[in-house]
């Protein structure tokens, strides 16, 4: 029998094959070499940059899972960073617990506090939910402020925890007899990171769970009729997109701001960030696990790249008494909101669908389809 | 004053319940419709000197067209596109006349230039300020006003029919377009209503006037979201509660921390909806299969 053209899905196995052709195999060789040798070449600021976007692309993988996958809004995506970020400041930091400790209790604490939140998205739908994980955010605020034995309170709180696994100090990496700088080995350890939640999010909804979130997003009721149970699968799609979101919040603690407050992660600064988080997921495509990775990408790196070059920038201020006309932070902000609207306007599936078409329109060339 | 305070946001809650009654979207931008209102009239009246009243009433006409001309660029794409895009689209719009607003007047506290100011009428025992005299006043006027208009009003009948059944009033004639632009210029006025009673009397102007409007969403919620009724009603018990807990918290609830009160609305917004999902007053959303 002849091989059949690998991107055409002819039975089961071909649809749950996680490397679907040779091209996809050779390009995650690629990835992998440029995944090892990037930190060798680029600069600590670029590093920092792409930190910051691993981070993102954590959290971001976790939210798709959730709205993209499961179709449930959630505006609370910051509360769940904060829960991640908080307890690695107490458990890691107070405690002094190890990474292979405080990074799975981040990540289970995260997941039982999304699983005491997911019953509520049984009752309510859309709008009312939105509105409800909004409030969230307001309540965490008040948890986290008034908490001051574990969070500090307003003032913050430093998070120190150890980033090593065993004899491995990724703050301080020392391989083979040469020594890296904190930026190149946090990088190794954030992408692995990112590597392994996109494993995990490929898996969940390239199997059984991912089709039943696919189901309840598409028609609930329809879902439910065929026999997919819907607490089991909101409740797990909670959870899971939760923990993601606390090792996010933890790593963001304990690897690149090593310092939280109540305020970053409550109230109007908590809704931006929660905005952002969305802003990831529908700029890299709702509904694909490395849409989110690249809505990172572009959510992650393009603040830092302004606040950078804001001084070439004429209408910038990077700071009190420049002369630009808008602040950096405010300019972001209204980049943000543009993005999200031409996105959704123009093309609602993200920078995935580019991608795909682009794909689709080399494929067929010179046919127009 | 807090029962005050949320009649107050209750301009806003009107707004949201405007919109969302004609088009079915939740509008997050009304806080910065809210914002935009309030300082054009700062604009109108201090800045170029022209009397209050008129100030106001430039202002709201300003915001009600600037409604027309979002719905119209960009709203009216969005017919038909899931819950989630429009509620994003909107938190978009909220940043971006946020940014510009903060852009032209700045984050300093502006006085507001109201000929009300820190005047108080004495009832009885009870000082009251002329600001919320105004405010409760403008509040019951706004509310009688809106009562009239969707009862006895032809625009005001079409946008009842076209949010029971779009394609039934279409049917009959009624233009869908008229009814969505319409919805968006109304709650952009009373947006600039409610900014301008926010921010008058002792309060300043300041960026954080959108603010207010975030907290009118456990208000509207509670009532259920195509109520205007209902959000009058969720406003006074938030108010209250509100009240309460700040008055015996601190003695038979400590451990919950100072300044619960600020939460409360959240909490009991959250209890009320797991017992009733389309909060107090809303309409069962009915579902086909």
């Amino acid at each position: 029998m002849a091989r059949h053209n690998p991107e055409m899905v002819i039975d089961y196995g071909d649809d749950l094959k996680l490397f679907r052709s040779r091209l996809t195999q050779v390009a995650m060789i690629v990835v992998l070499l440029v995944f090892l040798l990037l930190p060798l070449q680029v600069d600590d600021f670029w590093l920092g940059v792409l930190n910051y976007v691993a981070i993102f692309a954590i959290g971001g993988i976790g939210l798709n899972l959730l709205t993209g996958f499961t179709g449930q809004v959630s505006l609370g995506h910051a509360f769940f960073v904060a829960v991640g970020a908080f307890s690695t400041a107490y458990l890691g930091g107070e405690l002094d617990w190890p990474m292979w400790l405080w990074l799975p209790a981040a990540a289970i604490l995260g997941a039982v506090i999304g699983a005491i939140v997911g019953p509520i998205a049984l009752r309510l739908s859309g709008n009312y939910l939105a509105i409800v994980t909004l409030g969230l955010l307001f309540l965490g605020e008040h948890i986290f402020s008034n908490w001051k034995s574990v969070t500090g309170g307003g003032r913050g709180t430093r998070v120190d925890a150890p980033l090593a696994i065993g004899p491995i100090d990724f703050a301080d990496l020392e391989l083979f007899g040469s020594s890296y700088s904190r930026q190149q080995g946090l990088f190794w350890l954030l992408w692995i990171v990112v590597a392994i939640t996109a494993l995990i999010a490929k898996n969940i909804v390239r199997s059984r769970p991912g089709r039943a979130m696919q189901a309840i997003r598409d028609r609930d009721i329809a879902a439910e009729v065929v026999g997919v149970s819907l607490l089991r699968y909101k409740l797990g799609a909670f959870a899971v997109s939760s923990a993601m979101a606390a090792v996010a919040g933890a790593f963001y603690g304990a690897a690149v701001q090593q310092f939280v407050s109540p305020a970053e992660f409550g109230g109007q600064l908590g809704l931006i960030l929660s905005i952002q988080f969305i802003a990831v997921i529908i700029i890299g495509g709702l509904g694909t696990v490395y849409g989110a990775i690249l809505g990172a990408i572009v959510v992650g790196a393009l603040p830092r790249i302004i606040q950078e070059f804001s001084g070439s920038l004429p209408f910038l201020s990077s700071g009190p008494g420049d002369d630009g006309i808008l602040e950096v932070s405010s300019f972001n902000n209204m980049l943000f909101g543009l993005l999200i609207i031409v996105f959704l306007l123009a093309e609602p599936l993200g920078l995935a669908a580019l991608w795909m078409r682009l794909k689709a329109y080399f494929k067929f060339w010179p046919f127009s389809y | 004053m807090t029962e005050f305070l949320q009649l107050v946001v209750n301009g806003t809650a009107l707004g949201f319940v405007i919109i969302f009654k004609a088009t079915g979207v939740i509008n997050f931008a009304q806080g910065g419709f809210v914002m935009l209102g309030a300082y054009l009239t700062y604009q109108f009246g201090t800045t170029w000197g022209l009397p209050f009243a008129v100030a106001v009433l430039l202002a709201m006409v300003a915001t009600a067209l600037s409604g027309l001309v979002v719905e119209r660029l960009i709203l009216r794409r969005m017919v038909g596109r899931p819950p989630f895009a429009l509620i994003m689209i909107t938190i978009g719009m909220l940043f971006i006349i946020q940014e510009i607003v903060t852009l032209i007047w700045g984050f300093d506290a502006l006085n507001l230039g109201d000929p009300w100011g820190l005047e108080t009428v004495q009832v009885g025992e009870i000082i009251i300020r002329v600001s919320d005299l105004w405010t409760v006043g403008l509040a019951l006027v706004a509310l009688g006003v809106f009562f009239a208009f969707f009862r006895f009003t032809s625009l005001g009948l079409a946008m009842r029919a076209t949010a029971l059944d779009q394609e039934a009033a279409l049917a009959q004639g009624m233009s869908a377009k008229r009814v969505f632009a319409s919805s968006w210029a109304i709650a952009g006025a009373v947006a600039a209503l409610a900014g301008v009673t926010i921010a008058a009397g002792p309060a300043n102007l300041t960026p954080g006037v959108q603010f207010l409007a975030l907290l009118a969403f456990p208000a509207i919620i509670l009532g259920g979201l195509d109520s205007p009724g209902g959000a009058i009603v969720g406003g006074v018990i938030i108010g209250i509660t509100q009240t309460l807990t700040a008055g015996y918290q601190g003695d038979y609830a400590a451990f919950l921390g100072p300044n619960f009160q600020t939460v409360m609305p959240f909490v009991i917004m959250v209890l009320i909806l797991l017992v009733r999902p389309y909060g107090l007053f809303g309409t069962k959303e009915v579902k086909r299969i």
